[in-house]
């Protein structure tokens, strides 16, 4: 019992650290969810904005090393990011359209191609409307 | 040059100012008490001995809790000392308490521990030799570490191997210092130390924390600065 209470003393330091690492305003967004991903992109002094529009198929990871993999097609062609939740070069994660999905990951996606890619619309409120 | 006495919380990463993942030790120092004050004249040389986490008096002999006692302080687990220059007077007073507030932030430091014990290990594990071909008809030796001597290489050396000859044994289990972490951060409230990079010794080892004795030339983070 006593090495139990020492192990979760432990973890509650380095919880402690990692907390100040984490953002507290994440949006809620589901696997499915077409999303904006807004990141910040630094050439050499200058700063701008770079959108990422696409489906969340995949998150995982916890903590500081969180992740989600956001994948669109582009020319035809499957292109797939994985952003770190947390970073602070995520500025914004804005959900645009909710997919109704029946899996935490969506794989099966990647062997799709033209309209079968695209997932049956849900209703849900956390989505905004461009 | 400031000292502290901790233990090895365990490792994370941090999000670091420009957005860059940082690998982090996380190490609990202090509070550390002044247990002893060394001075040129009672003891030859000046010194300062700290003491890091209570132990119960019961459990230490009476010399032990004596010395303990002298600083109105409980028994300490480990205890070490930190040389000081012999001119000047030391500004340490018996029964001082040290916090991680001797550091700044950014700070480099150098991290003492010993290392995790391997037991008794072959030379390709402790010395990073080759070894022998996996195939080509070698046999029984694909590990094995060559031969040690000959009648011409150890000319003038007396009998046997010459002295140093790198040979399979205990590994691991030593006194190691890694240099100029980057101080990440420093959490007064907890009395904690988040140093960057990995430090020796398994989780609850107990570590020295030093400020570093050799600035590297560019600093890590003028470095990172530059690869922008």
């Amino acid at each position: 019992m006593a090495q139990k209470n020492k192990i979760a003393a432990k973890s509650q330091l380095l919880d402690a650290v990692e907390n100040k690492s984490l953002k507290q305003d994440i949006p809620h967004f589901e696997i499915g969810d077409t999303v904006d991903v807004h990141c910040s992109i630094k050439e050499g002094n200058k700063e701008r904005i770079q959108v990422f529009t696409g489906t969340v198929i995949a998150r995982k990871g916890r903590g500081t090393s969180e992740t989600f993999t956001v994948r669109r097609i582009v020319n035809n062609e499957g292109v797939e990011r994985i952003f770190p939740l947390h970073s602070p070069n995520v500025v914004d994660i804005r959900p645009v359209r909710s997919g109704k999905t029946r899996r935490a990951k969506l794989y099966f996606l990647r062997k799709r191609t033209g309209k079968a890619v695209k997932l049956a619309h849900r209703h849900s409120g956390h989505t905004v409307t461009k | 040059m400031a000292i502290l006495l901790g233990k090895k919380v365990g490792m994370t990463q941090v999000y670091g100012e420009r957005g860059n993942f940082l690998p982090v030790t996380v190490i609990q120092a202090g509070p550390c008490v002044v247990m002893q004050v060394k001075t040129a004249e009672t003891d030859g040389y000046n010194a300062v001995q700290f003491g890091f986490e209570d132990v119960k008096p019961s459990r230490r002999n009476n010399p032990q809790t004596g010395h303990a006692d002298k600083a109105n302080t409980v028994p300490k687990k480990f205890i070490k000392e930190m040389r000081l220059p012999d001119e000047t007077e030391p500004e340490y007073k018996l029964g001082d308490s040290i916090t991680v507030s001797v550091f700044e932030e950014n700070e480099s430091v150098d991290v003492i521990g010993t290392s995790k014990g391997k037991g008794f290990a072959g030379v390709m594990k402790r010395h990073g030799f080759a070894g022998f071909p996996a195939s080509h008809g070698t046999e029984r030796k694909h590990r094995a570490p060559g031969s040690i001597s000959s009648f011409a290489s150890d000319a003038g050396h007396g009998p046997g191997p010459k002295k140093g000859k790198k040979m399979a044994g205990h590994m691991g289990h030593s006194r190691v210092t890694t240099k100029n972490h980057k101080l990440v951060s420093i959490d007064e409230e907890r009395n904690l130390l988040v140093v960057k990079g990995a430090i020796p010794g398994p989780a609850d080892g107990y570590c020295i924390i030093r400020s570093a004795k050799s600035q590297p030339k560019r600093v890590a983070s003028d470095k990172e600065q530059s690869n922008d």
